[in-house]
């Protein structure tokens, strides 16, 4: 069952997720290693890989607010976590679902770090403290590329029917 | 139904005879930015592209615009190898519009593409950089995507599932005062949505102070909407679009402006008066923590940066030049800036406004993006603050997370580096 192992506010940016300096790094194999840096415990716990995979990290509104920069994507991708907010920034949702990293939207998600969640399609329950959230799916069009398996399936698709 | 700016574009560039907000549409994309990290776009392309059989080349290399700005001149070997793979790829596919690291032509992203004339009023732009929201200035939807969502455009020359965002319209009357600038309005207007109060909307701009605004006031406007969390912001193209698009950014051929209906439909509309805004600062750690000035004057800062894609073009700097000519910086501050673009650092030149800041004790950087996102010159120490006519102040966002960034206008930066606080321009410094 997923655990919360992190539990962050409101307008949570990039340069949180994947600071700036950092970002000569491109390649998602390499990116997972800066994510979180400057939160040196919780970077050095993923780094030792005491994290495991479908941990859940709770967030408030707009989480991934700021740049575009996909590496805070990838570098969240890198270690298989799920983010459960009540809400996300526009180019994080979009540049998630091309990667494939999960994002649950439950507006007023609140819970503490420890705190056992069940994910469900439409709510999430905090088994913790018996509280559950109803969870806003994704549109259709969005919902269309995470179950190609990402962007680049997607595009690949597309430009197969193209041709034929 | 009436149609806003934007859903008219959208409209046209997908061939349909009307939109409205929430329909998902799949565009066609007139221009595709991106900085150096066009490195990652390039291997997505490759990821995409692997086993199809079809050429490894872009949909149109004429519609594609590659700036370096991020990290110039190199700061690392990981950098350098990074531009040397983009300049190989721009080679081998014929793209024209390359801005390498070069005095004359090269410069911060946002500001190569409008003054070069890339930008033209009615068009999708995208770029793989958040304030891509600047070229709504001149009347384009322009919005910030990622890498791989770039290489997606590159295979196939269209945006896919692009939700039409609901347009909130921003009226402005009357005039800014006094040392009260374009900057000061969109803080104003991002303390009072807040960081996400537009998120997944369209900020459009009008009233009269618009119209009386040059473009690089629009610029400063469009760049930040993105801070409220809008998808763009933009500026329906008038007389003064037309004359930067001609005067300034040498495009000749037939430009049409696109206007939204008089019964557009909007999901808010706020009312600004311009007359009684001041300067106003964002406080750390997040842009819309706005306070007038005078809520923190006396704070001292360390380090005042004065550029960007936010701040760093030629009136900013003509602004920032005439309060610190024959004046001079504190002793305990470093003031830094650096130009949008070398075209501006030679007009600045010329102007004399480089010689009034080196003449002050100010270090003149080259154009591109410097302190900015915190990974090339001008970094902070533990503790200290900067005040910067940035868009950013995120904690860690200069490279420290032990330092604290307040954003500004160029008049309240430049008046604060004389003092080696902040300084309301208004009462001036010393
Ligand atoms: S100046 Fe700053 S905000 Fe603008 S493009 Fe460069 S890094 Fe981004």
């Amino acid at each position: 069952m997923p655990r919360v192992v992190l539990k962050l506010g409101d307008d949570v940016s990039t340069d949180v997720i994947y600071p700036g300096r950092f970002m000569a790094t491109v390649l998602p194999a390499e990116t997972p290693q800066y994510a979180f840096s400057d939160m040196t415990e919780f970077n050095a716990d993923l780094r030792a890989k005491q994290v495991p995979h479908g941990a859940v990290i709770a967030a408030g509104r707009n989480f991934g607010c700021g740049s575009s920069r996909e590496q805070a994507t990838s570098a969240l991708k890198g270690h298989e976590l799920t983010i459960v907010a009540s809400g996300f920034a526009r180019i994080f949702l979009q540049n998630s679902v091309n990667l494939g990293l999960r994002l649950v939207c439950a507006p007023g998600f609140e819970a503490s770090v420890g705190d056992e969640l069940d994910l469900e399609p439409s709510r999430v329950l905090n088994r913790s403290t018996g509280r559950e959230f109803p969870v806003v799916p994704l549109p259709p069009a969005r919902q269309a590329i995470v179950d190609a398996g990402g962007l680049i399936p997607y595009t690949r698709r597309l430009l197969a029917e193209r041709k034929a | 139904m009436g149609m806003t700016v934007v859903e008219k574009i959208l409209a046209r560039a997908s061939g349909r005879e009307s939109v409205k907000a929430g329909d998902v549409l799949e565009p066609r994309v007139d221009l595709a930015m991106s900085h150096e990290n066009a490195a990652l776009v390039i291997s997505q392309f490759h990821e995409i592209l692997k086993g199809t059989g079809l050429p490894e080349r872009p949909w149109d290399p004429s519609r594609i615009a590659i700036i370096f700005d991020h990290r110039v001149p190199a700061e690392s070997s990981k950098t350098a190898t990074n531009h040397k793979k983009v300049r190989q790829f721009v080679a081998a596919n014929g793209i024209t519009r390359f801005h390498d690291v070069r005095g004359d032509t090269g410069g911060i992203c946002h500001q190569i593409l409008p003054e070069r004339g890339y930008v033209l009023p009615g068009q999708v732009i995208v770029g793989t950089d958040s304030h891509t929201t600047s070229h709504g200035a001149l009347g384009a939807f322009a919005f910030g995507i990622g890498a791989t969502e770039m290489a997606s455009v590159w295979a196939l020359g269209a945006a896919l599932n692009v939700e039409v965002p609901a347009t909130i319209r921003v009226e402005v009357k009357g005039r800014l005062p006094r040392h009260v600038g374009p900057k000061d309005l969109i803080l104003h207007l991002i303390g009072r949505l807040t960081a996400q109060g537009a998120n997944f909307r369209v900020i459009e701009f009008h009233g009269d102070t618009i119209r009386r605004m040059p473009t690089s006031g629009r610029l400063t406007l469009c760049n930040m909407a993105v801070e409220a969390g809008a998808t763009s912001g933009i500026v329906p193209a008038d007389d003064e679009t037309m004359r930067y698009l001609s005067d300034e950014a040498g495009v000749t051929g037939l430009v049409e402006p696109v206007a939204p209906d008089d019964d557009a439909v909007y999901v808010d509309t706020i009312r600004v008066t311009a007359s009684k805004l001041e300067p106003l600062v964002a406080c750390p750690h997040t842009v819309d923590n706005v306070k007038p000035v005078s809520a923190v004057a006396g704070t001292l800062v360390d380090q005042v940066v004065i550029g960007s894609c936010t701040n760093g073009r030629l009136d900013d700097l003509a602004t920032a030049a005439k309060i610190v000519k024959g004046k001079t910086v504190a002793p305990w501050t470093r003031m830094l800036v650096f130009p949008a673009s070398g075209r501006i650092y030679a007009e600045a030149l010329t102007k004399g406004y480089l010689a009034a800041f080196v003449n002050a004790g100010a270090v003149v950087m080259n154009a591109g993006c410097g302190p900015c996102l915190g990974v090339h010159e001008g970094a902070l120490g533990d503790g200290e603050v900067a005040l910067s006519t940035t868009n950013r102040n995120f904690q860690g966002r200069m490279g420290n997370p032990n330092s604290q960034v307040y954003l500004c206008s160029p008049a309240v930066a430049a008046a604060s580096a004389l003092a080696g606080a902040i300084t309301d321009p208004r009462k001036g410094a010393r």
